[in-house]
């Protein structure tokens, strides 16, 4: 196949991928999308064995490679509970980031097969590129190893801090900068090798100090990540549809990090700077005093719900935690059986990653009409008889907007107090990850449910 | 004067920038969870520079680092590809299944 010819393929499967996410503006066009997405990548791959017209032996080889990839992609696929979805994809992004650097690295080692030139004299150009998609292909693999061990729980979630943290990373930084110059320079493949290794620490560095509640930012800025390492490859490889799709993935994980940010009124830098939760514990803990809380059980809960016209269900991580999320369907199918109007209100960075509690309730088979975004919803709150909190809590603080001293106001929440009534299921009083006290518990019209979620809610079916 | 071809990539490059910004803000925020594993599938379009890799040079005499290497992203794009569309299709599954409920 002629490069012009394949080069058009190529351009077509991008095409794909931008259809593919065009289909997501809707649920209705999305797996058509999905489909797309799938017919570009087939493209893609049918080109590229096509265009290397002397399929040597070689071929058994990589179809084999592809099979095996293939089934254990096709097996995790199947068989991941939806509630591990934020390990998932930072797991994906780690293979990403890796594969990245696999490429370039064989690029730098025979760049004949890339028509890079000889080793030792490679063009100036693709060193540039290789080394840009290398480092941050290095840094996407090892950021998302470990993002993918705290979201895992095997790591800690809390942030982990230094003395002199910034400036290391920040020499680290200016270290790959001055290694790929010198690389460029001498050609040595030293220089290469080095550069890689500093990748491979940045990325870890730069991901310990972040909490885990901060993931859902982490998580978009190394789906960004991968981004821009794909392109960057796709420069070295004169590859369009690799060039497009880089810059697509690299500017829907920028977005999605920015939307991230929003949610939580913070800058990037203050969230990627890391170490929120942990300096802000310190700060609250002294002026913690024992205020009067009123707790219930389910009946109580049960009563309250049944006695109201409109509930309005605001999810968050410990839903996730609990595994509450069909539970909770049946507690609201009971509901909507008394002729209770039922919503659920979602916050933006409620659970570990965008979107997570939208899956969760599509899991547990809520229509997505019955789903609605803060903006959407914020003002149903002052209408609704019972709010039904689960699971979520620095979201629906109210200090957010009336303390100017506490560390999340500015940040947007959802109304819950303006509710005339406030259910809390919750296993402690313990403040949320923001180490804020929430002004909501101890509120007259709340009444809190010291339980895990799942049980609570199944035992306030039970009682409806 | 001739245009050096990179300026054609970069210009790809640049306009596709521009073309993902507004895509994906018109991405519906409760599909952002799908966005990120579709994302996360097509990147692995990177599979195209693994196989050549993975190709590169006759197989005759023996594997070269650089053929291993290139093996190896095969694998593990190949991981993401079929993951990441499958498991997009069974979210995206789910979206589908109210809509019939109703």
């Amino acid at each position: 196949m002629s490069a012009n010819l394949s080069a058009i393929f190529y351009l077509i499967s991008g095409v794909l991928f931008i259809l593919a996410l065009r289909g997501l503006s809707s649920p209705e066009t999305s797996r058509q999308g999905n489909f797309f997405g799938i017919l570009g990548m087939t493209i893609a791959i049918t080109v590229t064995f096509l265009s290397i017209g002397n399929l040597s032996s070689g071929l058994i080889y990589v179809l084999i490679f592809l099979l095996i990839g293939g089934l254990i992609g096709s097996f995790i696929a199947y068989k991941i509970p939806m509630t591990a979805m934020p390990e998932l994809v930072a797991g994906f992004h780690s293979l990403v980031g890796l594969s990245a650097v696999l490429v370039a690295v064989s690029a730098f080692l025979n760049p004949e097969a890339f028509n890079l030139g000889s080793p030792g004299s490679i063009k100036l150009a693709s060193l540039i590129e290789m080394s840009i998609g290398a480092a941050v292909g290095a840094i996407t693999f090892s950021g998302s190893i470990i993002a993918f061990l705290k979201l895992q729980g095997i790591m800690s979630g809390s942030p982990i801090t230094f003395r002199g943290q910034h400036l290391f990373n920040a020499l680290l930084l200016i270290s790959i900068v001055v290694l790929t110059y010198l690389l460029c320079s001498t050609q040595s493949s030293d220089f290469f090798w080095m550069m890689l290794v500093v990748s491979f620490l940045i990325g870890f560095l730069l991901i310990i100090p972040i909490g885990g509640a901060d993931m859902p930012v982490v998580i978009s800025m190394l789906n960004s990540y991968s981004g821009w390492a794909a392109a960057g490859i796709g420069f070295t490889l004169e590859n369009s549809a690799l060039i497009i799709t880089g810059a697509l993935v690299g500017s829907s994980g920028a977005i999605l990090s920015y939307i991230m940010c929003k949610g939580m009124n913070r800058s990037f830098f203050n969230v990627i700077l890391g170490g929120f939760g942990a300096s802000e514990q310190s700060s609250s803990s002294g002026d913690k005093e024992h205020r009067p809380v009123k707790s219930g059980n389910a009946e109580d809960a049960a009563f309250l719900m049944k006695n109201a016209s409109s509930v309005i269900i605001v999810p968050g991580y410990g839903m996730a935690v609990a595994q509450a999320q069909h539970a909770l369907r049946e507690m609201v199918d009971t509901l909507k059986k008394n002729d209770i109007k039922v919503t659920y209100a979602i916050h933006p960075v409620a659970g570990r990653m965008p979107g997570h509690m939208n899956v969760l309730l599509a899991e547990a088979n809520v229509p997505y009409d019955e789903v609605f975004e803060l903006e959407e919803i914020n003002n149903d709150f002052a209408n609704a008889d019972v709010a039904f909190v689960i699971g979520a809590n620095d979201v629906t603080n109210p200090a957010a907007k009336n303390d100017p001293q506490s560390p999340i106001y500015g940040m947007p929440v959802l109304d819950v107090e303006k509710c005339k009534s406030v259910l809390f299921v919750k296993r402690s009083l313990s403040a949320g990850y923001a180490g804020i006290d929430n002004d909501l518990f101890y509120k007259e019209n709340t009444l809190m449910l010291f339980a895990d979620a799942k049980k609570m809610t199944e035992e306030i079916t039970k009682n409806l | 004067m001739e245009i050096d071809p990179f300026i054609f990539r970069l210009s790809i490059f640049i306009l596709s920038i521009f073309i993902g910004y507004y895509v994906v803000w018109s991405v519906t925020p409760s599909l952002h969870t799908p966005l990120m594993s579709v994302t996360n599938a097509i990147s692995s379009v990177i599979i195209v520079g693994a196989i050549i890799a993975g190709l590169a040079g006759n197989f005759d005499n023996s594997f070269t680092i650089s053929n291993i290497l290139g093996l190896l992203a095969i694998s593990l794009a190949a991981v993401n590809i079929f993951g990441g569309f499958l498991v997009t299709q069974r979210m995206l599954q789910m979206y589908k299944k109210k809509k019939k409920d109703k």
